[in-house]
């Protein structure tokens, strides 16, 4: 089956319907809430929503407020893969016997990095396996920010969380953020990708080419957390777009297997003076604030520098 | 009626094809039933229309059940010990999400150490869970458990998830001849495939699992406190109706000889079969007891209970489950429970037995009666004791 990513013009997008209303109790400046109307400005027919215990969660339903204006479940932290899996049977099994009648149905399952690289790993990797059809977004901010910013195997190296905090002999995090895409793809899922709510054209065709694939899709998406990640909080996809530039979150796709960069990642790849060093990225936000006061870490900058242009350049050799 | 010898796996295998759900998943967690192994013969052959979701853990088993169930399924599921373990978080989260999954249990002990026999402590751990609750004598009971565990949960003033209970190796091992239920049969009971009124319907989209803080919580759980109330009348009637089909009757609490009894046993499950026995032996030999059996656990039908204990001298209460540092079985803690304050207060001798799949023996029970006996002539209770262990 080939599979095209739609091209969408920011106009265009303009008139579509989003299905995440105002009035959520998202803090100010979250990037999560920018994500989710995004991702549901892709809907085109009948859809679901599943979504893991987390800011997204806590935050658009507190009782006796919603949201969400489509079918919306929550369950737990670590099993939104699963019952993603019982929803996508359930519509097989009741669309075989005539008891389902709104025919083809979007399922999408939400999960932070906690909830997708850590606590919900297994979930998510027996429904890969499995094959259901449905798309998983991991929303990644980088910590358990829901719960009080701890370290998660999605936390980028160095950052000070509470769980790893910068103290006088430890600075931060000291393990590198676990590869969770390409771990995903080599489950040979149809659909893998990245995308950025910098970049809502492309953010906004990834879920409707993942949505539109037969079989599980997944993308991951960068979506910063102003209080655990502490910055001014209009910066928000400014930062989050600086990630994308500095390669720490580089956009493409693995489409059957085939890695393609996205627009944003080939122009850098086209052109490497485009590529921005990590400090840019690093410096300006509070939990890297260790790498440069008292005094500056270059030792531990260069580390950062080294991890992210190994990942890149392996990147850039699957891409060609 | 023809009758086909089945173990009590497979007997509970048939009624779930009997009742063609629409999901079923499920994880064989050590110890595994052959239950849903049975049932997936089901689906490769093409006997039954379900999506067989072969899970990669128990967790994600109940998981995907409560994702089936909210999307308006019809759900089953098996499993036991250490697998009901692994799922005890979603199993409080599918009785407050009112969905009406119907699980079999093959009751195993709990590790550790591990040990994968007979002991029912797995399910009385779903006490407070909202769960409904029921346990079967042999191989017949739960075969019907099974299909009208579909009819109680799913009840419009009910929905809750039901607990069907089977003691492990003693009925889910064991070959006895059952008249199985025809998937017309079932149908016909139930009414129909199910009809979900509160659902994932994108026709009418609504949003179920939502945060409630302090000022809606109470409310949210005092829900599924009220549904389990309003089953005790659902029961009844399903019980009622399924002895208008299908001629065996069923009550939540069973008794056997107890109408001129001054002592007697009090159990769950297969130890009733035991005890029935030991029962008329004893009766042989002019002695004045009977059985008082509980199906239904949760919700629990106390006043049954102390109506039938209303001329006792003494009960004898037997338990194939335990709780550790409490005021004794987590059987008779309820038993006592009910008497309290009624009026009624026969003597009690509480026993734990077979634990991990210990044999207890039709002897055993004599033993036991004649040593509860002897106390309750002079006037004593006997706390819990575990039978049959080296001490």
């Amino acid at each position: 089956m080939s599979i095209e990513l739609p091209k969408y013009k920011l106009k265009d997008l303009l008139d579509k319907p989003i299905f995440f209303s105002g009035g959520h109790r998202l803090c100010a400046g979250c990037a999560a809430g920018t994500m989710a109307r995004q991702v549901t400005m892709a809907f085109d027919k009948p859809t679901m929503i599943v979504n893991a215990t987390g800011c997204l969660e806590v935050a658009s339903t507190i009782y006796p407020f919603s949201a969400w204006e489509v079918p919306w479940l929550h369950v737990a932290f670590e099993n939104v893969a699963a019952v993603a899996s019982g929803i996508e049977a359930a519509i097989k099994a009741m669309g075989r016997k005539g008891t389902y009648k709104e025919g083809e149905t979007d399922i999408i399952a939400f999960g932070g990095d906690g909830g997708t690289y850590d606590i919900g790993f297994q979930a998510l990797s027996g429904a890969l396996e499995r094959g259901h059809d449905f798309l998983y977004i991991l929303y990644d901010n980088g910590a358990y920010m829901n719960t009080g910013i701890q370290r998660s195997g999605g936390t980028p190296f160095g950052a000070s969380t509470t769980t790893s905090p910068a103290g006088s002999v430890i600075p931060g995090k000291h393990q590198f953020r676990k590869p969770i895409t390409d771990i995903v793809a080599a489950h040979r899922i149809p659909f893998v990708a990245t995308a950025s709510p910098a970049y809502p054209e492309d953010l906004i065709a990834k879920v409707r080419a993942g949505l539109d694939v037969r079989g599980p899709a997944f993308l991951h998406i960068e979506a910063s957390c102003n209080r655990g990640q502490r910055f001014d909080p209009s910066k928000s996809i400014e930062y989050v777009r600086l990630a994308t530039e500095t390669c720490i979150h580089p956009l493409y796709a693995v489409i059957n297997g085939k890695y393609q960069l996205s627009r944003p990642s080939q122009r850098i790849a086209d052109d490497p003076s485009k590529k921005l060093p990590v400090e840019d990225y690093l410096k300006l936000e509070g939990r890297w604030r260790h790498f440069f006061k008292p005094t500056k870490r270059t030792d531990l900058i260069e580390i950062f520098q080294k991890d992210i242009d190994e990942r890149w350049e392996e990147l850039l050799k699957k891409t060609k | 009626m023809v009758k086909i010898a089945v173990t009590g796996d497979d007997a509970v295998a048939q009624a779930a094809k009997a009742v063609n759900p629409d999901v079923v998943a499920a994880y064989p967690i050590t110890p595994q039933t052959i239950i849903v192994e049975r049932f997936a013969d089901f689906v490769a052959d093409g006997e039954v229309d379900t999506e067989f979701v072969t899970v990669e853990s128990e967790h994600s088993a109940m998981s995907a059940c409560v994702g089936a169930s909210s999307a308006g399924a019809r759900v089953f599921t098996s499993s036991a010990s250490a697998g009901i373990m692994l799922m005890y978080e979603i199993v409080f989260i599918a009785a407050s999400s009112r969905t009406p999954i119907v699980m079999a249990i093959a009751n195993r002990a709990i590790s550790g150490p591990i040990n994968i026999h007979g002991e029912e402590t797995d399910q009385m751990l779903f006490r407070d869970s909202g769960w409904i609750s029921l346990f079967a004598e042999d191989n017949q009971e739960a075969h019907d458990h099974t299909i009208l565990a579909f009819k109680i949960g799913e009840h419009p003033d009910v929905l809750l998830p039901v607990a069907v209970g089977l003691d492990g190796f003693i009925l889910s091992h064991a070959i006895e001849g059952i008249e199985p239920v025809s998937r017309q049969e079932a149908l016909d009971f139930l009414g129909g495939e199910r009809v979900a009124k509160l659902k994932l319907d994108t026709t009418k989209p609504l949003s179920i699992g939502l945060l409630h803080l302090p000022d809606y919580y109470m409310e949210a759980r005092a829900q599924v406190r009220d549904a389990q109330e309003r089953s005790r009348k659902v029961i009844l009637e399903v019980f009622s109706e399924w002895e208008k089909r299908f001629g065996r009757k069923y009550n939540p609490v069973e008794s056997y000889m107890m109408e001129d009894a001054e002592y007697a046993f009090l159990t769950m499950g297969s130890s009733a079969g035991n005890a029935r026995t030991a029962i008329d032996e004893l009766r042989t030999k002019g002695e004045k007891v009977g059985l008082i059996k509980i199906r239904v656990y949760r919700p629990f039908f106390g006043e049954h209970v102390v109506n039938l204990c209303k001329n006792l001298k003494g009960l004898i209460t037997i338990e194939r489950s335990h709780s550790f540092g409490g005021p004794g079985g987590i059987l008779s803690q309820d038993i006592k429970s009910a008497l309290y304050g009624t009026g009624v207060s026969p003597l009690m001798a509480e026993y734990t037995i077979g634990l991990g799949g210990r044999d207890t023996l039709i002897r055993d029970y004599h033993i036991m009666y004649n040593r509860a006996k002897e106390a309750f002539n002079t006037g004593k209770n006997l706390p819990i004791y575990w039978w049959g262990l080296r001490e």
